[in-house]
C-alpha cells in the first residue's frame, strides 16, 4: 500500500479529480454538467474542479484528508465532451460514490451537486444537465405516494387522458364563489379542478373555508354525474405544521387529492408530505413554481429533467411538464424526454431528447405529467398525440373563458378529448386530421362549436429559449 | 349561437366516450380492434344503473384471455346485453403488463337518471 504524506498548499484539481480511465460503477451516481470555464482554464481542470467542489474537495490540501480513504469517497470527472453547436461550453461527466449521499434524501444529493460549486470562481457558468440515479439509490427513496396505476383505479379513469382546470381569477374570490366555479367545471365533465399555486390562505379566502365549499361542490358533481372527481386542495403553507394541518383537514372532508409546490415549499416538506400521502391514501399533485428560475437559462442552473427526477424520488403523483403547444416554454423533443422520465420504468440515454444517461427506476411508480398553460380545444389533437393517455390536460382559460361559462367549457373540452381518443383508436392521424376531427365532433356539441369559434386565432408561436444542444441553432 | 346558452341539468355519465353520441357499430368494432392491437385482454362487465358508481360491476363470464377476434368479442357483448336487459354493459381491456386497464367504455347504456 502506497504511503501518502501531507504537503500543505494548493494542488491542481485535475491531479486528484480528473480520472479519464475510470469506468463508473453501477452504484455510482452520475452527473453531467455543462461548463463554461474562465479564460485560460483547461477543460480537464474545470471539470475536475467541479467534481472536487461537489464532493470531497476544498481549495487547499488539509491534513485531515489523510485520515480517510479519499480515493473511495472522491467524485471523479471521467469524461468531457464538446457541446454540439456551441464552442464556448463543454459537458463534464462526473461520478460520485453512492456513500457520499444519505439514503432517501434528494435534499442531500442536491446540497452536494448544486451547492457551493455553482458560485465557484474558476467556472464562468455551470448547469446541471442530467443525473443518473443508480437503482440502488432509487430503492432508498419513497417515490410517488400512489402512482399512475393506482390513481386510475381510484378514480376509475381508463383509456383517455384526464382533464383538469385551474380556477381563476388566481386571487380574490370568496370561498363560496370559488366553490361555484369548481362545481360548474366538474358537472360539465372535467375530472379535476385545481387551486392556483398562489392560493394558500389569504385574507380574502382562508384555506379551511375553501376546502369546505370545494368539497361540497365536488361531492355534488360526483353524485350528479356518476363519475369520480377531484380538486387539488393546495396545502402549501408557511410552515410544516400548517401544511400538515391542511392535509389532515382535507382528508377528514373526504378529499381524494391535495397539492404542493415542491420548489417553493422545499424538498424536505415535499418528501414528508409524500410520505403522509402514501400512508393516508391521498393523491398528491405537484406544482413547480420557481422552476423557470432554475431551468430556463441554457448556461446556468438545473435542467428541468433533473428537477423531474428529484421530484419522482421525493414523491408526487402529478407534476407539471409544460404543454409544448401552449403559452409556456417547452421544446417538443426535450419535453418528451422528461415526460418519459416521469412515467416509464426504464429510460435509455437519448441525446436527441437531452437524456444523457440511462435511467432505471425499477418498480418505483410513475408520475402523471400535467400539461397546463394557455391551451384550448384547438390544441387537443396535438396534446393527445404528444402525451397519449397517461397525462392530465389542464385547460384554465380554455374552460372558464367559454362564452357560456365553465360547465359548457368543460363539456367542450371533454367532447374534444373523447373525439380525439376515439379518432386515434379508429386509426386516424389525430394531429394531421385534427381540424376535421373536432369539426365533426362539434356537429353534436354546440359547446365545442362555440369554443372552436372563440379560440380559433389564439396561438403562442414564440421561439424556445432553452433549446436542446444541437449542431445547427 | 352567439347568445349565452343555459347549461342543462347535469346528466349521469359513464366515463370514457360518454360525452360523445352513442358509438356506431363501425366505431365500436374499430375500438375493439384497437384494444386487441394493444395486446390487451378483453373483458365484459355489466351492472344495474343504480350501482354503476361502484368499481366492481358484474363480470360476464371470465376475461377473454388471448381473444383477438373482434366478431367473437362483439358476440359476447351482445349475449351479455340480451341476458341483462336494462343494464349497462361495458368493455374493458386488461393490460397485464401495466397491471391496469388500457381502456374501459360503455357499449350498451341503460336509460338511467
Amino acid at each position: 500500500m502506497a504511503v501518502k504524506t501531507y504537503q500543505a498548499g494548493v494542488k491542481d484539481y485535475r491531479k486528484t479529480y480528473w480520472t479519464p480511465d475510470y469506468i463508473p460503477l453501477d452504484t455510482d451516481l452520475l452527473a453531467c454538467f455543462k461548463i463554461v470555464a474562465q479564460a485560460g482554464v483547461p477543460h480537464e481542470e474545470a471539470a475536475a474542479a467541479v467534481a472536487a467542489e461537489s464532493s470531497t474537495g476544498t481549495w487547499t490540501t488539509v491534513w485531515t484528508d489523510l485520515l480517510t480513504d479519499m480515493d473511495y469517497y472522491k467524485g471523479r470527472a471521467y469524461r468531457i465532451e464538446p457541446v454540439p453547436g456551441d464552442p464556448t461550453a463543454f459537458y463534464a461527466f462526473v461520478s460520485y460514490p453512492i456513500d457520499l449521499f444519505e439514503e432517501g434524501s434528494v435534499v442531500n444529493v442536491l446540497t452536494s451537486l448544486v451547492g457551493n460549486v455553482f458560485g465557484f470562481k474558476a467556472i464562468r457558468s455551470l448547469r446541471l444537465e442530467d443525473i443518473r440515479f443508480p437503482i440502488a439509490y432509487v430503492k432508498t427513496c419513497g417515490g410517488p405516494p400512489n402512482g399512475i396505476v393506482v390513481e386510475r383505479d381510484r378514480l376509475n379513469k381508463y383509456g383517455r387522458a384526464l382533464l383538469g382546470c385551474t380556477i381563476k381569477p388566481k386571487l380574490g374570490l370568496s370561498a363560496k364563489n370559488y366553490g361555484r366555479a369548481v362545481y360548474e367545471c366538474l358537472r360539465g365533465g372535467l375530472d379535476f379542478t385545481k387551486d392556483d399555486e398562489n392560493i394558500n390562505s389569504q385574507p380574502f379566502m382562508r384555506w379551511n373555508h375553501r376546502f369546505e365549499f370545494v368539497m361540497e361542490a365536488l361531492h355534488k358533481a360526483e353524485a350528479e354525474t356518476g363519475e369520480r372527481k377531484g380538486h387539488y386542495l393546495n396545502v402549501t403553507a408557511a410552515t410544516f405544521e400548517d401544511m400538515m394541518e391542511r392535509a389532515e383537514f382535507a382528508k377528514s372532508l373526504g378529499a381524494p387529492i391535495i397539492m404542493h409546490d415542491f420548489l417553493t415549499g422545499g424538498f424536505t416538506a415535499n418528501t414528508s408530505l409524500a410520505n403522509w400521502c402514501r400512508k393516508n391514501g391521498m393523491l398528491l399533485h405537484i406544482h413547480r413554481a420557481m422552476h423557470a428560475v432554475l431551468d430556463r437559462n441554457p448556461y446556468h442552473g438545473i435542467h428541468f429533467r433533473v428537477l423531474t427526477k428529484c421530484l419522482r424520488l421525493s414523491g408526487g403523483d402529478h407534476l407539471h411538464s409544460g404543454t409544448v403547444v401552449g403559452k409556456l416554454e417547452g421544446d417538443r423533443e426535450a419535453t418528451l424526454g422528461w415526460i418519459d422520465t416521469m412515467r416509464e420504468s426504464f429510460i435509455p440515454e437519448n441525446r436527441s431528447r437531452g437524456l444523457m444517461f440511462d435511467q432505471d427506476w425499477g418498480s418505483m411508480p410513475g408520475v402523471m405529467p400535467v400539461a397546463s398553460g394557455g391551451i384550448h380545444v384547438w390544441h387537443m389533437p396535438a396534446l393527445v398525440a404528444i402525451f397519449g393517455d397517461d397525462a392530465c390536460l389542464q385547460f384554465g382559460g380554455g374552460t372558464l373563458g367559454h362564452p357560456w361559462g365553465n360547465a359548457a367549457g368543460a363539456t367542450a373540452n371533454r367532447v374534444a378529448l373523447e373525439a380525439c381518443v376515439d379518432a386515434r383508436n379508429q386509426g386516424r392521424q389525430v394531429e394531421r386530421e385534427g381540424k376535421d376531427i373536432l369539426t365533426e365532433a362539434a356537429q353534436s356539441s354546440p359547446e365545442l362549436k362555440i369554443a372552436m369559434e372563440t379560440w380559433k386565432e389564439i396561438k403562442f408561436e414564440f421561439d424556445t429559449v432553452d433549446k436542446l444542444d444541437v449542431k445547427t441553432r | 349561437m352567439a347568445e349565452v346558452q343555459p347549461f342543462k341539468a347535469t346528466e349521469r355519465k359513464g366515463e370514457t366516450f360518454s360525452y360523445l353520441p352513442p358509438l356506431t357499430p363501425e366505431k365500436i368494432r374499430k375500438n375493439i380492434q384497437y384494444l386487441v392491437n394493444q395486446g390487451w385482454n378483453p373483458s365484459i362487465e355489466h351492472t344495474e344503473p343504480e350501482k354503476a358508481f361502484s368499481h366492481y360491476w358484474y363480470m360476464w363470464k371470465l376475461p377473454f384471455f388471448g381473444e383477438t377476434s373482434v366478431e367473437k368479442i362483439l358476440a359476447e357483448i351482445e349475449a351479455c346485453h340480451r341476458a341483462n336487459p336494462g343494464q349497462h354493459v361495458r368493455l374493458v381491456g386488461y393490460d397485464n403488463y401495466a397491471q391496469s386497464l388500457g381502456t374501459a367504455f360503455i357499449v350498451h347504456r341503460a336509460n338511467s337518471r
